[in-house]
C-alpha cells in the first residue's frame, strides 16, 4: 500500500454547510414551511455560488413556481450555477441563463426552448456537460452530479412536510434520494397544504422547505392525441406493424414512444388485431404514460399492466377506477415512477416503437434538426437492446435468433421498430444520407451527433410501403437496400437496387403489405376504435375528463 | 371486418349520398367527367375539383324519388361558388317540374367562396329564392347537417329556409361562423377557438333544443337515412301546405313564444336549463335517444 | 399550379367496359382521381394538376408504379392534387381503380 495521503481536515464539512444553510432558511421558515413571499430570500439564503441545483420538471409536471422564484433571486448572491435536471421546458430555466447565473446545464431534453438554447451555446454564453438520457442523468445524480439543492413540485403537502405527489410522481423520489441522503437542501413548492395527506409519496424526513405556490404547478397533456388527427396512412403502417411485427413475434411486454403513429396502434387493437385474434397474445403488459387512446383496448380487455412514466391530464379518474390495470396507490391514485418505469421499459419489455424525423442509410435515428438543440428524454433507454438482461421470453429469444443465427453462445436480443412514413408534409424526406444530427454537432461543437437510436439496435423499420426486417440481414449492403426498400419515393428510397430488394422480399426481409396479406383498402379511419376524442369519453364510461382545448364541449 | 356505423361527420359528400339513398339509386347531375370546374379558382392558380365542391342529381330513399345535392366540406371548407350554386339552384328548378317527394340539401359548406365572392353572392341569393319557390310548389326540402364545415353563412339562412332541418350533434348551424364573429366583434364577444362555446352556441343540440333542427340524430349516415324515410312518409301522407297568412301567423305564433322562453338565456347552457335539462354539463355527452325523450316529454 | 401529361405503355387492360369513377376529394394534403375508359390502346394517359412545383420526377415514379401494378391500359385518369404526400397518392390511385372496376356499365 501506498502512505496515505494527507486526510482531509474532516469528514463533515459537507454535512455542516448543510446544516448551515437549514439554519439560515428557518430563520425565514416556520418550522419546514415557507411563505410564499419570503421563498425569493429563503432561495438566496440556501443557495451559494457554484451549486448543482435540479429544479424538477419533466416534459409533464414543472416546479414552475420555484423556477419564476429563483428568477427573481439577486443575480451577486446566486451565481455560477449548475443546473442538472431532466427537463429545460420552462422559459424561467432559459431566462436563468440569460442573466447570467447559471454557468453549465446538464439535462436529458430540452423540447420548447431547443432554439433558444442552440442560441446561447452558439454564443458560447454556457457551457453544456452533456445531453443524457433520463437513466443516464438520474444515475449521475448518484455519482458525479448530486444535486447541492432540489427544488421539487407535489401536489400537497402536510404540516410536517411530508409531501403527496398525486398521479404525477415522475422524478421526484430520484431527485430527493439523491440530494436528501447526500448532504442537499429539498425544497418543495406545494398546491396545497393540509392536515392530513391522501398518502406519502416523500417522507417530511427528507424534505427541508416547503412552500405554497399562488397556483398549481403546471401540467402538460402531452400524450393526449385526438384521434380525429389519424391518417389512413397512419392506420396502415399501425396494421403492418399489428401483422407483421406483434402477432409474428408474439409481443406482450412493450413500451410505446409519443404520437400519432403509435396512438394509431392503440386504436386498431379492439379492432383490427382482435379480428385477427390477437387478444391475449399481444400488447398485454405495458410501460406506458397512461395515453388515453389506450382506453378502448383497455376496455377491450387486451391490457393487463400498465405502469406509468408519469400520468396524463384527465385520466385520474378513469386510472382510479382500474386499479387491476395500474399501479394505484391505497388511496385510488395513480402512482408514477419515471425511473423505475424507464428500468422496467428497458430491461423488462421485448419491443420499442417510435416515431422519428429522420433515419440515415444504416439505420440511425434522430430528430436532431438545424438550430435545435432538443436532447433524448428516454427513447435511446426505451430503445436500445438491454445487454444486461438474462431472462429469457419467446419473443427476445426469437430476436436473438435471427440476429445471429450460428452464433455458438446463444443470445436474447431487443426488438427496437421505427415507425415514420417515408415523406412528410410539404415532401419533407424521412430518409436522408446524412442526419441533420452531424450538422448540429458542428455547430453546437459537441463531441458526438445527437442521435436517438443508433443503428445497431433498431430492429425494424417501419412505412407506409412496408416493414424492413433489419435483423435479418447478413451485410451491410443487404441492410442499406433493406431500409431503401421501405423508404418510399424519397431520394434514398428512389435510389435501390430494384432487384436486390426483390431480393430481399423473397427473403422475407422487405416486406409489402400484400406480402403479409393486408389489406390496403381497408386502411381507413373505420379501423379506429374511437374517431375521436368524445369516443374516448365515452369508451371510457365517462370517466376520462380531457382538457378543454381537446373538448368541443 | 365487423360492421361499422358510417360516420356522417366523416364521410365524403359522395359517400353521403351512397349511404343514404337506395343502394344503385343515385344517378348523378353534371358529373365530374364532364369536368365543371370553377374558372375563378383556375385564374388564382387554386386547386380545382371536378364537381366544384358538390354533387347533384336524383334517387330514391325508402323508394320515394328524391333530388340530392351534398356539399363537400373537405373542399374550399364546402364554400359556394358560381358552378357549384348553379349546380344547387338548377337542382331544386328541376324539382319544380319533376316533383320529387322532396330534395335533400346535405348542406356542409361555412357559405359563400371568398374567391368568387360577387357570383357566390349572387348564387346564395337565387338559392334561397330557389327553396321558397320548390316549398311554394308544394316540394319539401330538407336540409341535413352533420358535416366538418357545418352550414353558416348563405348556407346558413338557406338551411334556415328548409322545410325540415335535421342535424347530428356534430352539426353546426349558424348566421356569421364563429371565426366572423371574432373578427368583426373581438374575442371578448366570441372566443371562436373555445370550441366548447361554439357547440354549445352553435351545435346540434342546442339547435334542437331551440326548435331550429327539426330532428336530432346520431352520427351515422343510417340514422340520418332512418329519419329522412320518416320525413319522407310524414310529407307523404300529409303534403306541405303552400305558405298562406295562416301558415305566417302560426310561425309567428311559434316564434313569440319562443321568444318568451328563451329571452333570458345569453348562451347554449342557459337554453339547455331553461329547457329543463338538471345536469347542463351532461347534456354534451348525452345520448341522442335520452336528449330527444327528454325534449319530447318537457315540450 | 403545375399541370403535365405522362403517358405510360400499359401492356395490361380490363377485360370490361366501365363508368367514369371519381375518387378523394381536394382538400389540404389530398387529391381527387378521375378514371375514365379512353381510347383503346395499349397506353394510359395520366394528367396531373398539382400546386407543388418541383416534383415532377417524384410524380414520374409513383405513377410508373402504379402503371405497373394496374391494369391501366387504355384508362384516362386525371388528377387534381392538393399537396399529397407520395404515400397518400399511391393509396387514392389504388382506391380509385377498386371503385373503378367495382362497377360495370
Amino acid at each position: 500500500m501506498n502512505a496515505p495521503s494527507t486526510p482531509p481536515a474532516s469528514w463533515d464539512g459537507q454535512k455542516r454547510n448543510q446544516q448551515a444553510r437549514i439554519e439560515r432558511g428557518a430563520a425565514l421558515a416556520k418550522g419546514r414551511e415557507v411563505a410564499g413571499a419570503d421563498i425569493v430570500r429563503l432561495l438566496e439564503a440556501v443557495i451559494e455560488p457554484g451549486d448543482r441545483v435540479c429544479i424538477e420538471g419533466n416534459n409533464q409536471k414543472q416546479a414552475d413556481f420555484l423556477a419564476r422564484s429563483l428568477v427573481r433571486t439577486d443575480p451577486a448572491l446566486v451565481r455560477d450555477l449548475h443546473l442538472v435536471q431532466s427537463v429545460l421546458a420552462l422559459p424561467e430555466h432559459v431566462d436563468l441563463i440569460e442573466q447570467g447565473q447559471v454557468r453549465r446545464i446538464d439535462f436529458s431534453f430540452s423540447g420548447p426552448q431547443a432554439g433558444r438554447l442552440a442560441n446561447l451555446v452558439e454564443q458560447g454564453r454556457i457551457e453544456i456537460g452533456a445531453i443524457h438520457t433520463y437513466l443516464e442523468l438520474f444515475g449521475r445524480y448518484f455519482i458525479d452530479l448530486t444535486p447541492k439543492v432540489a427544488l421539487i413540485a407535489a401536489q400537497a403537502a402536510d404540516r410536517e412536510g411530508n409531501l403527496y405527489t398525486g398521479p404525477n410522481t415522475e422524478d421526484t423520489p430520484a431527485i430527493v434520494e439523491a440530494t436528501a441522503f447526500r448532504n442537499g437542501i429539498v425544497i418543495a413548492q406545494v398546491n396545497e397544504v393540509v392536515d392530513r395527506l391522501p398518502r406519502v409519496d416523500i417522507p417530511a424526513d427528507w424534505v427541508d422547505f416547503f412552500v405554497k405556490a399562488p397556483t398549481p404547478h403546471y401540467i402538460e397533456p402531452l400524450f393526449t392525441r385526438d384521434p380525429a388527427q389519424i391518417t389512413e396512412i397512419q392506420i396502415l403502417m399501425a396494421m403492418i406493424a399489428i401483422k407483421g411485427l406483434y402477432a409474428e413475434y408474439g409481443i406482450t411486454r412493450l413500451n410505446h414512444g409519443i404520437g400519432f403513429d403509435t396512438a394509431a396502434i392503440e386504436l386498431l387493437l379492439p379492432t383490427y388485431a382482435a379480428e385477427l385474434g390477437l387478444k391475449g397474445k399481444i400488447c398485454t403488459n405495458w410501460a406506458l404514460n397512461p395515453h388515453p387512446t389506450l382506453i378502448p383496448a383497455i376496455e377491450a380487455g387486451f391490457v393487463h399492466s400498465v405502469h406509468c412514466f408519469g400520468s396524463e391530464v384527465g385520466m385520474e379518474r378513469y386510472i382510479a377506477a382500474r386499479p387491476d390495470v395500474f399501479f394505484v396507490g391505497r388511496d385510488g391514485s395513480l402512482r408514477s415512477n419515471r425511473a423505475f418505469s424507464q428500468a422496467a421499459g428497458h430491461y423488462a419489455c421485448d419491443l420499442f416503437i417510435g416515431s422519428t424525423l429522420q433515419i440515415d442509410l444504416e439505420g440511425n435515428s434522430s430528430t436532431a434538426t438545424k438550430g435545435r438543440i432538443a436532447g433524448f428524454g428516454g427513447a435511446p433507454n426505451m430503445g436500445s437492446d438491454a445487454r444486461g438482461r438474462r431472462h429469457p421470453s419467446p419473443a427476445w429469444l426469437r430476436a436473438g435468433r435471427e440476429a445471429s443465427p450460428n452464433a455458438a453462445m446463444p443470445r436474447g436480443r431487443k426488438l427496437v421498430a421505427q415507425i415514420v412514413e417515408s415523406s412528410r408534409e410539404h415532401m419533407q424526406p424521412a430518409f436522408v444520407e446524412r442526419l441533420d444530427a452531424w450538422e448540429l454537432a458542428e455547430t453546437a461543437g459537441m463531441e458526438l451527433p445527437p442521435v436517438m437510436i443508433y443503428a445497431e439496435d433498431v430492429t425494424h423499420v417501419i412505412t407506409e410501403e412496408g416493414s424492413a426486417h433489419l435483423l435479418r440481414c447478413t451485410t451491410p449492403e443487404e441492410r442499406e437496400q433493406a431500409i431503401r426498400g421501405v423508404a418510399g419515393y424519397t431520394q434514398v428510397g428512389l435510389g435501390r437496387d430494384r432487384r436486390m430488394v426483390e431480393n430481399l422480399r423473397d427473403r422475407g426481409i422487405v416486406r409489402y403489405p400484400q406480402d403479409l396479406g393486408i389489406d390496403k383498402r381497408l386502411a381507413t379511419r373505420d379501423l379506429l376504435a374511437a374517431r375521436n376524442i368524445k369516443d374516448l369519453v365515452h369508451a371510457s364510461g365517462g370517466l376520462y375528463n380531457p382538457p378543454v382545448h381537446f373538448r368541443n364541449w | 371486418m365487423s360492421v361499422k356505423k358510417t360516420s356522417f361527420f366523416e364521410a365524403s359528400a359522395r359517400t353521403r349520398i351512397a349511404r343514404l339513398v337506395d343502394p344503385g339509386s343515385f344517378s348523378e347531375f353534371c358529373p365530374p367527367q364532364l369536368r365543371h370546374t370553377s374558372p375563378h379558382l383556375a385564374r388564382l392558380h387554386a386547386p380545382v375539383a371536378f364537381d366544384d365542391g358538390v354533387a347533384v342529381g336524383c334517387a330514391r330513399l325508402a323508394g320515394h324519388p328524391v333530388l340530392i345535392a351534398a356539399q363537400e366540406g373537405r373542399f374550399n371548407g364546402g364554400a359556394v361558388g358560381e358552378v357549384h350554386g348553379a349546380k344547387l339552384a338548377g337542382l331544386l328548378d328541376k324539382a319544380v317540374s319533376e316533383r320529387p317527394a322532396a330534395v335533400l340539401l346535405l348542406v356542409d359548406s361555412g357559405g359563400v367562396r371568398l374567391h368568387e365572392a360577387n357570383a357566390g353572392l349572387i348564387a346564395i341569393s337565387e338559392l334561397m329564392r330557389a327553396v321558397l319557390r320548390t316549398q311554394a310548389a308544394g316540394i319539401p326540402v330538407f336540409a341535413l347537417i352533420g358535416g366538418s364545415c357545418g352550414a353558416f353563412g348563405g348556407m346558413g339562412i338557406v338551411a334556415r329556409l328548409c322545410a325540415e332541418v335535421v342535424m347530428s350533434e356534430q352539426g353546426r348551424m349558424g348566421l356569421s361562423g364563429p371565426e366572423v364573429i371574432e373578427t368583426v366583434m373581438g374575442v371578448e364577444e366570441f372566443d371562436s377557438r373555445d370550441r366548447a362555446l361554439v357547440w354549445r352556441v352553435t351545435g346540434g343540440k342546442v339547435r334542437r333544443a331551440l326548435g331550429e333542427a327539426t330532428r336530432l340524430v346520431e352520427d351515422d349516415v343510417a340514422a340520418f337515412r332512418a329519419v329522412t324515410a320518416d320525413l319522407l312518409a310524414e310529407y307523404g301522407a300529409r303534403p306541405l301546405k303552400p305558405s298562406s297568412l295562416d301558415t305566417l301567423f302560426d310561425a309567428h305564433a311559434r316564434l313569440t313564444a319562443r321568444t318568451r322562453r328563451f329571452s333570458a338565456a345569453r348562451d347554449g347552457r342557459e337554453i339547455f336549463a331553461a329547457s329543463g335539462f338538471s345536469d347542463i354539463d351532461g347534456v354534451p355527452l348525452m345520448a341522442v335517444d335520452a336528449f330527444n325523450r327528454h325534449l319530447m316529454e318537457t315540450a | 399550379m403545375e399541370q403535365f401529361v405522362m403517358t405510360f405503355p400499359a401492356a395490361c387492360r380490363l377485360a370490361e367496359a366501365h363508368p367514369p369513377r371519381l375518387c378523394g376529394v381536394v382538400s389540404s394534403g389530398n387529391l381527387e382521381v378521375l378514371v375514365e375508359s379512353g381510347d383503346p390502346g395499349d397506353a394510359c394517359r395520366i394528367e396531373v394538376s398539382t400546386p407543388a412545383t418541383g416534383f415532377r420526377d417524384i410524380w414520374a415514379a409513383v405513377l410508373r408504379d402504379f402503371v405497373e401494378r394496374q391494369p391501366v391500359g387504355g384508362l384516362r385518369i386525371t388528377i387534381n392534387d392538393a399537396g399529397a404526400t407520395p404515400a397518400v397518392v399511391s393509396l387514392r390511385l389504388d382506391q380509385a381503380m377498386d371503385t373503378f372496376r367495382s362497377e360495370k356499365s
